[in-house]
């Protein structure tokens, strides 16, 4: 399994305290954050962190989060959505400033992750705030110089609550971007807005036949239908990894 | 000295003691899995214990469903930090599965229907402290949760709780599983928050 080498160096560790550096609205509930972690070391694409935050009289709620940001270095991306009825989400959206200090501890998993080593052609299948361990490895992609081929198929409500759209509208030559909007589509998009099916995943994504990677993130509902899919359109299911976001 | 995050409060309330540290409340029953659901047909389905060279003994569906089938009433918890107290389950006990069995190996490796493996010690499994679930919450286990049938193991981190369980390998040694060689701890007791390694 590629990856778990570098993952496996021990580097978990301790809480490290990193300092916020920008925040950048995303979307009406979503929010990037850029962390300097002395410390961090680099990551691979796909992989976790926890966040602890600690209140005044002790209290501590620690969630994990997914890094947008791969590749050496002591400064990470995250990109948080606000759930409604989070206790930490709404805090990193709503509450946290530039200059903040963050408690950290990571990068985590081995398995949902994407080396410049690999070489097969790689279909990314993001929904909503899902995009973000994908955009990790469309990141990492791109500055490697990787030749393997990229596509993603990015299933939002409305292009409003897209993440990272400006950079996914301009894609690098290996990368392919398909855009499902599930509430409203833009004018002039051939597509009707509708969650995404079967027949999206064939039009759009890389056959079975050139036995792709296939990296499907996004709510739990949302991976069931496309994994299931998938593996009907004759994806060996060990090629399809999921990651499904659940809790708050 | 741990940083205190500026304007955080929390949900606050009472610390609950079932609570074990890092973990938080849920009422919902979160679904985490590593790939699709694999969907299994309960006449083709087998549990078995074995060795790596010979099966010890198998099960089909309805040869475990006559085998008495006991009341589980526990609090569950995930690595990914959420826990469920007082979950109720029905399934048969690893001690009844085990009577049938003579081994002198003192670890087990988990294996599932789509290739999904977590390892345990034997200890572990007995006493009363693991099951083969068939129902969650008075209805069959639904695939996403594990079914037709998951392993139960409450008093550990739920990953090793194998979901769409397909049989038991004994070894003599301790191997990692597919998550404990991905980043997760190789026991998985949440009461002292091994998580990671």
């Amino acid at each position: 399994m590629t990856g778990t080498s570098e993952a496996r160096d021990g580097r978990i560790g301790n809480w490290k305290v990193g300092v916020v550096t920008s925040i950048r609205r995303e979307s009406a509930s979503g929010r990037s954050i850029t962390i300097d972690v002395p410390g961090w070391g680099g990551n691979i694409a796909g992989q976790h962190t926890d966040v602890r935050l600690t209140a005044a009289n002790g209290y501590t709620a620690v969630r994990s989060y997914s890094v947008a940001s791969a590749g050496v270095g002591d400064r990470i991306e995250l990109a948080v959505d606000r759930l409604p009825t989070g206790e930490v989400s709404p805090y990193l959206v709503d509450t946290l400033r530039e200059g903040d200090e963050l408690e950290l501890r990571g990068p985590l998993g081995g398995w949902f992750v994407w080396t410049p080593q690999q070489t097969e052609s790689v279909q990314l299948i993001g929904g909503g705030s899902g995009i973000v361990p994908l955009m990790a490895m469309i990141r990492s992609h791109e500055a490697s110089g990787s030749d393997s081929p990229f596509r993603l198929l990015y299933s939002v409500r409305t292009p409003l609550d897209a993440f990272f759209r400006a950079e996914l509208e301009s894609p690098s030559a290996n990368l392919e971007v398909t855009w499902i909007f599930t509430r409203r589509a833009p004018s002039g998009c051939p597509r009707p807005a509708g969650r995404i099916t079967a027949a999206d995943l064939e039009a759009h994504g890389f056959p079975a036949a050139l036995s792709p990677t296939v990296f499907v993130c996004g709510p739990t509902g949302f991976v069931e239908t496309v994994a299931t899919a998938l593996v009907a359109l004759g994806h060996e299911p060990s090629r399809v990894k999921t990651e499904r976001f659940g809790g708050a | 000295m741990a940083v205190i995050s500026r304007g955080f409060v929390g949900r606050g309330g009472e610390v609950n003691p079932d609570l074990p540290a890092g973990q938080y409340l849920t009422a919902d029953f979160p679904v985490l899995s590593a790939g699709p659901t694999p969907h299994i047909e309960t006449v083709d389905w087998q549990f078995s214990i074995r060795t790596d060279e010979e099966t010890l003994h198998t099960w089909s569906w309805d040869e475990l469903h006559a085998l008495p089938i006991e009341d589980i009433n526990t609090d569950i918890h995930c690595v990914t930090r959420w826990s469920k107290l007082g979950t109720s389950w029905r399934g048969v006990s690893l001690d009844t599965l085990f009577a049938t069995v003579k081994t002198t190996d003192k670890y087990v490796m988990a294996r599932s229907y789509g290739g999904y493996t977590t390892n345990v010690p034997l200890a572990d499994l007995l006493g009363g402290q693991a099951w083969i679930a068939l129902e969650f919450d008075g209805d069959k286990l639904d695939p996403e949760h594990g079914g037709p049938a998951r392993l139960l193991i409450p008093h550990l981190y739920f990953w090793k709780s194998a979901k769409w369980i397909h049989g038991l390998e004994m070894q003599s040694q301790d191997e990692p599983g597919f998550w404990e060689q991905n980043g997760y701890n190789m026991y998985g007791d949440p009461w002292l928050e091994q998580r990671y390694w």
